[in-house]
């Protein structure tokens, strides 16, 4: 298909070419136009990752990071996050993960070992019956999910500052991380770790934690959000070297407090 | 602080006032985009009004759009404490003169003499604005924080009541900002007034 050229454009083509030729060559005029588009670009950052400037990216990135320093300020190690009655238990708990239901996971029992590596004295490896031979604790706390919903829910575990003072840690390292059966690996700062509600959970509602909430343990923190609490534990390692996070890499908040 | 008797609107008024609007503008786009996440209420807000492209990033100018919001939000109500402009331009309220108003404007003959008089009506909205913007910030922080302000969470009925109260919190600053647009157009100078203060 051929493209007319519209009539008024015969006649005055050349004419606005020349003129948009020249004002294009004032390098002040340019630079506007340059800025006032970055600024049109600014309304249209829709359907990109986080925006379509790197500039930009990198300056919420910094905010980002400054909200992670906000966060650990404001976090008190004693406050508690509420819990509530059994009859306030969401039941169904939901599920969720980075995929769907029928992708979940399930680890045998019998062959396996947690992992524990980095500044600890103790790097053996743990087997369920060791881990529920430790004196257990059961909370009904709320979980906070990012997206906003909220769901009530009822764990039980061994409190997380017990294991890794257990274990050795080194408690004035800066991060704990978490490598996990379902590929997800996350980490926290050593104050929520310490956190008396924080728990290497090992049951749900009185049971042997299914697998779709991560069997055989995830951690349990009511103090953060829920892509913080990870499922399908296999590994735990104590270090000073930030190691970031699945969705943390992608641009969520690390800190993730709530 | 104003010597000027021309000038409508201090020049620390105007900065704030086109600060603060950009700040709303994209903490209810990107608000938008997370409230998109769940669409708790029923419904979900088209793509092209939001900001951010997914939830990490629309969390990430959420966040800092926060910080500009709040900042400039505290400084606008200290100056306007100090200087005593919200005493003298948003009191004394009176019913009679808001109903009066009212009947002015519903009969198209609420008077625009003078710019520098705020009528009941104005009183009233900019009052309000001011208090639910106090109501988002808080409701903000609850949801930011909960665990962190337990007093507050209590206050505003736990966490997910203050996720409804942040909610409806902004759909009555959207609305305000519909009838301020609506205002402004129908009587554009206090468009100039707001840029130039005069």
């Amino acid at each position: 298909m051929q493209i007319k050229t519209p009539k008024f454009l015969l006649s005055s083509g050349d004419a606005i070419l020349k003129e948009a030729v020249q004002r294009l060559a004032q390098p002040g005029r340019r630079d506007f136009l340059r800025r006032s588009l970055t600024l049109g670009g600014l309304s249209m950052l829709t359907g990109c990752s986080l925006s379509s400037n790197d500039s930009v990216d990198a300056a919420l990135t910094r905010v980002s990071r400054f909200n992670d320093d906000v966060q650990a300020w404001l976090f008190d190690p004693n406050r508690l996050a509420p819990t509530y009655p059994e009859s306030m238990i969401t039941r169904p708990f939901p599920f969720n993960a980075y995929y769907t239901q029928d992708q979940v996971r399930h680890v045998d029992a019998d062959s396996f070992r947690l992992e524990v590596s980095g500044r600890v004295a103790d790097k053996h490896s743990w087997t369920l019956p060791e881990l529920r031979a430790m004196p257990q604790v059961d909370q009904i706390t709320r979980h906070i999910c990012v997206e906003g919903w909220s769901a009530i829910g009822r764990w039980g575990g061994v409190p997380f500052a017990s294991f890794l003072r257990r274990v050795g840690a080194d408690l004035t390292a800066k991060y704990v991380g978490f490598m996990c059966f379902d590929d997800y690996y996350t980490s926290i700062d050593m104050p929520t770790a310490l956190h008396p509600q924080t728990q290497l959970t090992l049951s749900y509602d009185g049971q042997i934690l299914p697998p779709k909430y991560g069997f055989p343990m995830k951690l349990r923190m009511p103090t953060k959000l829920g892509y913080k609490n990870p499922k399908y534990i296999k590994a735990i390692f104590v270090t000073n070297t930030y190691p970031g996070g699945y969705w943390e890499d992608q641009g969520y908040n690390w800190f993730g407090g709530s | 602080m104003n010597t000027n008797p021309q000038i409508i609107h201090p020049g620390w008024l105007r900065a704030m006032h086109w600060i603060n609007a950009v700040a709303v503008v994209t903490l209810v786009m990107s608000g938008w985009r997370i409230y998109d996440a769940t669409g708790f209420m029923g419904f979900e807000i088209p793509a092209v009004l939001t900001l951010g492209g997914w939830l990490g990033g629309a969390i990430q100018w959420h966040f800092a759009a926060m910080w500009v919001l709040g900042i400039n939000g505290l400084l606008y109500l200290a100056l306007n404490i100090g200087t005593g402009r919200l005493a003298r331009k948003f009191f004394p309220l009176s019913p009679r003169a808001l109903a009066a108003d009212i009947r002015a404007a519903l009969a198209g003959k609420l008077a625009h003499a003078d710019p520098r008089h705020y009528n009941m009506v104005q009183r009233l909205a900019y009052l309000f604005v001011m208090l639910d913007s106090v109501l988002l910030v808080l409701s903000g922080l609850v949801l930011w924080k909960s665990v962190q302000f337990p007093l507050l969470r209590e206050l505003l009925g736990g966490y997910e009541v203050a996720r409804r109260v942040h909610f409806l919190a902004m759909a009555a600053l959207v609305a305000f900002a519909v009838v301020h647009l609506t205002m402004v157009a129908l009587v554009p100078r206090t468009l100039v007034y707001m840029v130039r203060g005069r």
